[in-house]
């Protein structure tokens, strides 16, 4: 009951016009921000930190304007994964496997807005789980230790299969090739660096945002340029969009799912080395081995857009429990929030929620406030957003490329990057030509880097004893699932591979 | 183009106000602060918190613009200022010991400490050696003693990589206790510091080597005891019962501290007009307490004082990795 009151006393802090005001204008600009290549919910917060400073905004509000960005950028990053299959941002990279399909087949409406819903029931559970549990959950993530964040990673690493339904091979090349990327830059284990020429702009390794607007965004403008010169008529295929909300029943078919990832995606938040990427990639792996039993995920499912969009947007409330309750950030943007908070004078950490109430539930009450906006501010506007299809390529494309280079300038200010992302692009290219999936590169570099410094942390802190690996029953329950994740689609697929082989026959997109 | 741009409107407005300028004190036109690394780290935190707090106190006229350039340890943002914005009068360049740590060990490739013009200190944070609430080892020397005897018994994890300032600091520490081969220390690298410390709380390692302000809210709530800190004296207030190394015997001393550099360049008005700007903030009520608040130690430098100071921590830590074996 305590909490009741301590909830209510956050609405009192947080319904104040000014600070609704502020809280839309977050929404609003998030979810903008998400939607635009190259611009994540990271870059965002950082972006909006000095109008927070210049406006002379206090803690509450201040937090309030940053956390509805932060929110809004979580739901803005479907949308280009839906419409154009270029992920906004990085945890939105699962939601084009299934939604891009979606918009292909005429349902662009209807993705929309199901993503919509599956992100406000994601985010909806999570700020439920960041009140009741934020101090036990902080146990949670002090039984992580290397060797078990080694067996969550290898986890996600061996459901990848069920990320491209097409050539298992070619996917496991894509990873390799993604791990190999991981390893440039200085190796925090040694000091030493590798594979970086003696160039000093690779010290830090490669950019996860730079390779996905290269891989995606760049490499769909570079498959228009060529196919606009192969082909007389350079208008592109007219695109269907299809009624803008979705029927009942497919809403009921996704809520299951939701709920289930939901959980998964938060938990995966609560880790502070695991994050909001890793919520949704394995919502999406597991979601696919749990319930895909006719092959449907990857071509257009419902499901497979919802249970990205729910994981990632949980994962977004978890990762705010290590950030307020151990002042440990849990992704990029949470390691912002968190800066923000330090110059307010607010030191997040075990203390917090006993000495600044007033920020805490403050910040609670705007989460669920800019939840809420972001949800009547999203299902309407699925109808503004799907006219982005409308446009014709050939003016799309040349946007698409500008906003890719000026969002990843304008966050690093370096043109050594956009050399790095033509790269990518060219890349890219090159891959789709192949018919190589492009997730799992980025998954590679994307968790190549903490798998192998908690492995060798793990070996280490041992004295090279690799059985520590396997020591607790977190570990070992981890690998159990692992490993059944990995050897028991081998058994089915024998089973259900002459209905598969019929179906593969016409899905050729990636 | 947009520094095309500028530069007409710098040269215009150095044109317009030449005559008063000769009596007046220089003010930076657009104030520019290069964090060099991504937003949320301590550079960042630096840039954004100074940049606040000098327009408050009306010390700028305009916001401090942050321009968050990462990569290479540091050493991008090093190399844009050298090689292109060396006679840059509005920048600042946050830095800290992590900066002279890299300068020392040539990890910033072709770049040394004389290429830009070091302004002024705003703080200095204290290295601290902790263990959990709940474990056996009460003392440094205790700590030093179990190392000693069994270097693979101990790991020790800090938020810096091998080799950086986490791991100099306990290697400091382990020199001056006598432990003979300082390099068989098992450090483990995290990704900064609050995750050491998490790993610390979940038992995952024995110590933790880090900067007072990252163990300070877990030193409030009792999660974890600091055994020593890396001062020469014991800090003020509500530190002042933490005990500093040198008193248990151990000659060690290792302050992070943060600080600004300039292009080398940058006028002589405008050098000396950040750094007593630098100062006046360093003076005012409000930095005490931001300083307070974040476990900041005192270390007030401006100008020619902070340059000595920053060549010399240079050539220690150089003389540390070279005993070490990081640098030849």
């Amino acid at each position: 009951m305590e909490m009741l009151s301590n909830l209510g006393d956050g609405f009192v802090v947080a319904l104040t016009w000014q600070n609704i005001g502020l809280a839309l204008l977050g929404c609003f600009l998030g979810t903008i921000m998400g939607a635009l290549p190259g611009l994540g919910p990271s870059n965002g917060v950082a972006i909006l930190i000095p109008l927070a400073f210049t406006l002379g905004l206090g803690a509450t509000p201040s937090l309030i304007l940053l956390t509805s960005v932060y929110y809004g950028a979580m739901y803005g990053g479907r949308i280009s994964s839906i419409l154009l299959n270029i992920p906004g941002d990085e945890p939105a990279m699962m939601t084009c496997l299934d939604g891009y399909p979606m918009a292909q087949k005429g349902m662009a409406g209807q993705a929309l807005s199901i993503s919509g819903i599956a992100s406000f029931v994601g985010s909806f559970f999570a700020t439920w789980g960041l009140i009741l549990l934020a101090p036990q959950l902080v146990k949670i993530a002090l039984l992580f230790g290397p060797a078990e964040y080694f067996a969550l990673f290898a986890l996600a690493f061996m459901t990848l299969g069920g990320v491209s339904s097409t050539n298992q091979a070619k996917s496991a090349f894509a990873a390799a090739l993604g791990l190999g990327l991981a390893m440039i830059g200085v190796d925090t284990q040694t000091g030493v660096p590798r594979f970086t020429f003696g160039e000093v702009h690779l010290y830090d390794g490669l950019d996860f945002l730079v390779a996905i607007v290269g891989l995606f965004a760049l490499s769909e403008v570079f498959i228009f340029l060529e196919e606009r010169h192969g082909s007389a008529d350079g208008a592109g295929k007219k695109l269907n969009i299809g009624r803008l909300t979705p029927p009942m029943s497919m809403v009921k078919a996704c809520t299951p799912t939701m709920l289930r990832t939901s959980f998964l995606g938060f938990i995966a938040g609560v880790l502070p080395g695991a994050g909001a990427s890793l919520g949704s990639f394995i919502s999406y792996s597991m979601e696919k081995r749990l319930i895909d039993k006719d092959g449907t995920f990857g071509k257009g499912d419902p499901r497979g857009v919802a249970a990205p969009e729910a994981g990632n947007n949980a994962a977004a409330g978890g990762a705010l429990v290590p950030m307020l309750a151990l002042g440990v950030p849990g992704s990029g943007t949470t390691a912002v929030l968190l800066a923000v908070l330090l110059s307010l004078n607010i030191t997040p950490g075990p203390l917090l929620f006993q000495n600044n109430p007033d920020v805490v539930w403050g910040l609670i009450a705007a989460l669920f406030i800019a939840n809420f906006m972001l949800l009547l501010m999203n299902i309407p506007m699925v109808g503004l957003f799907t006219r982005v299809l409308l446009i014709p390529p050939r003016i799309l494309m040349p946007v698409v490329a500008m906003v890719s280079f000026v969002g990843i300038y304008g966050i690093s200010g370096s043109s050594f990057d956009l050399m790095v992302m033509i790269g990518f692009g060219v890349m890219g290219w090159l891959l789709r030509k192949f018919d190589v999936p492009l997730v799992p590169i980025i998954l590679g570099t994307l968790l190549g880097n903490a798998m192998e410094n908690n492995l060798r942390r793990a070996v280490t802190i041992d004295n090279g004893n690799w059985m520590t690996l396997f020591d607790s029953p977190l570990s070992l329950g981890l690998w159990t699932v692992a490993i059944i994740g990995f050897i028991l689609p081998l058994f089915l697929a024998r089973k259900v591979k002459p209905r598969m082989a019929k179906d593969d026959e016409g899905s050729l997109s990636d | 183009m947009f520094k095309a741009k500028s530069l007409t409107l710098v040269a215009a407005l150095l044109g317009a106000t030449a005559f008063p300028a000769m009596a007046q004190e220089f003010t930076p036109e657009n104030p520019e602060c290069i964090a060099p690394a991504n937003p949320g780290g301590g550079w960042d935190f630096t840039c954004r918190q100074v940049g606040k707090s000098m327009q408050d106190l009306d010390l700028i006229d305009k916001t401090m613009q942050v321009v968050n350039l990462a990569g290479g340890g540091g050493g991008v943002a090093f190399a844009e200022v050298v090689n292109k914005r060396s006679d840059d009068n509005d920048l600042i360049v946050a830095a800290s010991s992590a900066t002279a740590t890299r300068l020392a060990q040539g990890a910033y490739p072709g770049n040394t400490m004389d290429q830009v013009r070091w302004l002024a200190s705003i703080g200095a944070d204290y290295g601290v050696i902790a263990v959990a609430a709940d474990s056996d080892v009460e003392t440094l020397p205790q700590l030093l003693d179990m190392i000693k005897n069994d270097p693979t018994a101990v790991s020790v994890a800090g938020g810096s990589a091998v080799g950086g300032w986490d791991h100099l600091k306990v290697l400091i520490a382990a020199n001056a206790y006598g432990v003979e081969d300082v390099r068989r220390v098992k450090y483990i690298a995290f990704d900064g510091g609050g995750e050491a410390v998490t790993q610390l709380l979940a038992g995952s390692v024995q110590a933790f080597t880090g900067d007072l302000s990252e163990a300070k809210g877990f030193v409030d709530s009792g999660d974890i005891r600091v055994i020593a800190v890396l001062s020469p004296e014991r800090l003020e207030g509500e530190f002042a019962n933490i005990p500093t190394a040198k008193e248990q015997g151990v000659d060690a001393i290792g302050a992070n501290w943060r600080g600004f550099y300039g292009p080398e360049n940058m006028s002589d008005e405008a050098y000396n007009a950040w750094a007593s700007k630098i100062g006046d903030l360093y003076a005012s009520d409000e930095w005490k307490e931001i300083m307070a608040a974040n476990g900041l130690a005192p270390l007030d430098l401006q100008g020619a004082e902070f340059e000595t100071f920053v060549s010399d921590s240079v050539e220690q830590i150089q003389s540390i990795s070279r005993e070490i074996g990081i640098i030849k």
